[in-house]
C-alpha cells in the first residue's frame, strides 16, 4: 500500500491533490504499523475506506476538462495493454503496402475468447521515448491505410472488427499531407460504411475529430466513462473561437464532449463504467469491463447478414444531425 | 525582445504588403487584387470571372456567381432551400451560435454554407453541390451534412452524377461532435453512389480544408481544383507549431497537391466548364 500511495503521488492531477493528503496520513499509520510500536490494522483499514470514498467523491463530480485529463492521463491504459488483457494469441501487423508502417496505429489479428477478430487501435507511448516513436498516438496516412487493409482482411475473411480510439487527432505534418492525410480518412469513411461484418469501435481515451473517426464507423460505437470525443480539442476550440487557448475550459464544456453527452446525442450508443478513479487506477479491470461491453453487443450483431450489417451501420450515421426544416 | 527577433520582424516587414481591403470608391467600381494589389474595374473582373487579369488570382465566389458561371441558363432547381441550422448545442463563443446563424442568413441571404441542386451542364444533366465561403467560412455542421446526403440520394434515385464545389474551412465547431459525424454521414453516401455505378467529381476551391478534405472533398472519381487554393487537412498554423520548421513554398497549393498525386486536374476558371462538360460527356456515353 505504501508503494502505491508514492507511485501514485507523482502522476496526480491536480483535483486529485485532496487524496494526498489522506495518502500521507495512510502512510504514517502504515509505518508506526510497521514499526511493531502498535497495532493499527483497523485505523489503517479505516483509512483506506476514507481514501476509497474520498475518490469516489471526486470522480462523480469531474468538470469537462478535469474528464479531458483523466482522458489524457500518462497511465491511462493503451490500446495495446488493453489488447493485451481482453484478447488472446494477437499477431500484430504491420505496413500499408505502399510506403511505411505507422506505429501510432497498431492493427492485427486475435481471439476473443474462442472468435477469431480484427483488432486495431491508436497506440500512444507511456515514456517520452516512447511517445516520440508513436508520434504521441497521432497517426500519419500509413496508419489509416494500414488500417483499412486490415479490415479488408477481416471483410475476407469473416472476422468481426474491434477498434480502440485514444488519439488526439491525426498527425499534423508535412509529410502526412503530402501523403494524403485528408484523403486517407476520408476514403477509410466512405470504406467503412461499406463493410460487410460487424464492427464495434471503442472510444478510450481522447476522441480526437478525423483521426478518431478514420477507424470508429462501427454499428456500435462504446465509450469509456472519463474519455472524450471531440471535433476539435477544447485548446484548439478555444484559441480558434475564443481567441485564446487558456478558455479550453469553457469550450470543454461548450462543446459537449463527454460520454454522458454523447450518449444523450446519440453518438455513442453505450457507456462503459470506468474503476472508482478512473481506468489509470486499475487498468485490468478496465479492460475486463471493456470487454463485456464488446462480447454483449457483438453478440446480436452476429446474427446479422453482411447486407444487414451495411444497412445497419448506415442508418445509424445517415441519421446523425440537427437541423430545423419548415 | 531579443536582437535576433528584431531582426526577423524587420525581414517581415520587407514581404509584399497583401492587404484585403477593397479601393474606397463609391459604387465599388474599382476592386483591387487581394493578392498582386492591382485596381481592377469591377466589370471587367466580373467579365473574367472574377479571375485577376494580372496574376491570374482566383477570387472567391458565391454559390449565387457559381451557378451563372457553370450551369446552362435557368436549368438550376434548388432543392432542400429550407434546410436550416439549429443551435442544438446553446453554444456561445464570442457570440451566440443562433446569432450567428441569423446574421450570415442576413448577409449572405443564403439558409446556410451549400446550395444544392439538380442543373445542366453543356446540356448534360447532373446533381450540384455548391458551398459558399462567405456563410460561416462555408463550414460544414448538420445542414451541409444532410443537403449532401440528400443530394447523393436524389443522384443514385434519379441516375445522375454528383459534382460538388468544396469552399470550407472544415467542421463548424459550434456543432460540436455533430459537425464530425456529418464527414461519416457524405462519405457513407457517396459509397452508396459508388455503389450504385454513377460518378462523381469534386471540385477544391479556395479553402477546402479539415473536416471537409477528410471526406467529401477528397473522396471524387476526378478530384479537380482551381489554381492556387488551400487544400489540406490540418491548418499550416497547427503543422508549423507542431513540427516547429517553415512550410516548403506552396505547400497545401493546388499546384504542390497535384505534384503529390493528390490532384487530377488544376483547372483554371475559364476552363471549368468545359472541362466539366469533356467528364461528364465521358461519362454519359454508353
Amino acid at each position: 500500500m505504501k508503494d502505491k500511495s508514492k507511485k501514485l503521488s507523482g502522476i496526480m492531477l491536480d483535483f486529485e491533490k485532496p487524496l494526498q493528503e489522506l495518502y500521507d496520513k495512510l502512510d504514517n499509520l502504515t509505518a508506526v504499523s510497521d514499526e511493531g510500536k502498535l497495532e493499527m490494522t483497523e485505523e489503517i483499514r479505516l483509512m483506506e475506506k476514507r481514501i476509497e470514498s474520498a475518490r469516489r467523491d471526486i470522480y462523480s463530480k469531474l468538470t469537462p476538462i478535469q474528464i479531458v485529463q483523466v482522458a489524457r492521463h500518462m497511465k491511462r491504459p493503451t490500446t495495446l495493454e488493453h489488447i493485451d488483457s481482453i484478447f488472446t494469441d494477437f499477431v500484430e501487423l504491420h505496413g500499408d503496402r505502399n510506403f511505411a508502417d505507422d506505429p501510432a496505429l497498431v492493427t492485427g489479428i486475435a481471439k476473443l475468447d474462442s472468435r477469431s477478430v480484427v483488432v486495431m487501435g491508436h497506440q500512444k507511448g507511456r515514456t517520452t521515448k516512447e511517445n516520440i516513436y508513436r508520434r504521441f498516438g497521432m497517426a500519419n496516412p500509413e496508419g489509416y491505410r494500414k488500417a483499412l487493409r486490415v479490415m479488408r482482411i477481416a471483410e475476407r475473411y469473416n472476422k468481426p472488427i474491434i477498434s480502440f480510439i485514444d488519439t488526439s487527432g491525426a498527425y499534423p505534418g508535412i509529410g502526412a499531407e503530402e501523403r494524403g492525410q485528408a484523403e486517407a480518412i476520408a476514403k477509410n469513411l466512405r470504406e467503412m460504411a461499406e463493410l460487410t461484418v460487424p464492427f464495434i469501435a471503442v472510444v478510450t481515451g481522447e476522441g480526437g475529430s478525423g483521426g478518431a473517426l478514420g477507424i470508429g464507423m462501427g454499428n456500435r460505437v462504446l465509450m469509456l466513462e472519463f474519455a472524450i470525443y471531440s471535433v476539435i480539442s477544447p485548446e484548439g476550440c478555444a484559441s480558434i473561437l475564443f481567441r485564446d487557448a487558456k478558455r479550453a475550459n469553457e469550450a470543454a464544456v461548450a462543446m459537449k464532449i463527454t460520454a454522458p453527452d454523447l450518449l444523450e446525442l446519440g453518438v455513442v450508443d453505450e457507456i462503459i463504467k470506468e474503476p472508482i478513479g478512473g481506468a489509470h487506477s486499475d487498468g485490468k479491470l478496465t479492460s475486463h469491463l471493456i470487454k463485456a461491453a464488446i462480447i454483449k453487443n457483438l453478440d446480436p450483431l452476429l446474427k446479422l447478414s453482411h447486407r444487414e450489417l451495411i444497412a445497419d451501420r448506415y442508418n445509424k450515421f445517415r441519421k446523425m444531425g440537427v437541423f430545423l426544416e419548415d | 525582445m531579443s536582437i535576433h527577433e528584431w531582426f526577423k520582424r524587420k525581414q517581415k516587414a520587407k514581404e509584399p504588403v497583401q492587404t484585403r481591403e477593397r479601393l474606397d470608391i463609391p459604387g465599388n467600381l474599382w476592386v483591387k487584387c487581394y493578392k498582386c494589389g492591382q485596381a481592377i474595374f469591377s466589370r471587367d473582373l466580373e467579365a473574367n470571372l472574377k479571375v485577376c487579369p494580372k496574376c491570374q488570382y482566383h477570387f472567391r465566389l458565391t454559390a449565387g456567381e457559381r451557378i451563372r458561371q457553370l450551369v446552362d441558363e435557368g436549368t438550376f432547381k434548388e432543392i432542400d432551400p429550407k434546410v436550416r441550422s439549429r443551435d442544438f448545442l446553446e453554444f456561445k463563443d464570442s457570440r451566440p451560435y443562433a446569432k450567428r446563424i441569423e446574421a450570415s442568413i442576413l448577409k449572405s441571404s443564403l439558409s446556410d454554407a451549400i446550395v444544392t441542386g439538380t442543373c445542366q451542364i453543356a446540356k448534360q444533366p447532373a446533381a450540384l453541390g455548391i458551398m459558399d465561403f462567405s456563410f460561416m467560412g462555408g463550414s460544414m455542421g448538420s445542414v451541409v451534412g444532410e443537403k449532401i446526403a440528400r443530394l447523393i440520394e436524389l443522384a443514385c434515385e434519379k441516375k445522375l452524377p454528383v459534382i460538388i464545389l468544396s469552399a470550407s474551412g472544415g467542421a463548424r465547431m459550434q456543432e460540436g461532435i455533430m459537425s464530425l459525424m456529418q464527414m461519416a454521414k457524405t462519405s457513407a453516401a457517396l459509397g452508396k453512389l459508388r455503389e450504385t455505378g454513377l460518378p462523381y467529381v469534386s471540385i477544391c476551391t479556395d479553402p477546402t480544408t479539415g473536416g471537409t478534405s477528410a471526406s467529401y472533398a477528397m473522396l471524387g472519381d476526378i478530384n479537380i481544383a482551381e489554381p492556387n487554393a488551400l487544400i489540406g487537412f490540418a491548418g499550416p498554423r497547427v503543422i508549423e507549431q507542431t513540427i516547429r520548421q517553415k512550410l516548403p513554398p506552396g505547400f497545401q497549393r493546388s499546384e504542390y497537391l497535384l505534384e503529390h498525386g493528390m490532384i487530377d486536374v488544376v483547372c483554371h476558371r475559364k476552363e471549368l466548364r468545359l472541362t466539366l462538360s469533356r467528364i461528364l460527356n465521358w461519362f454519359n456515353e454508353r
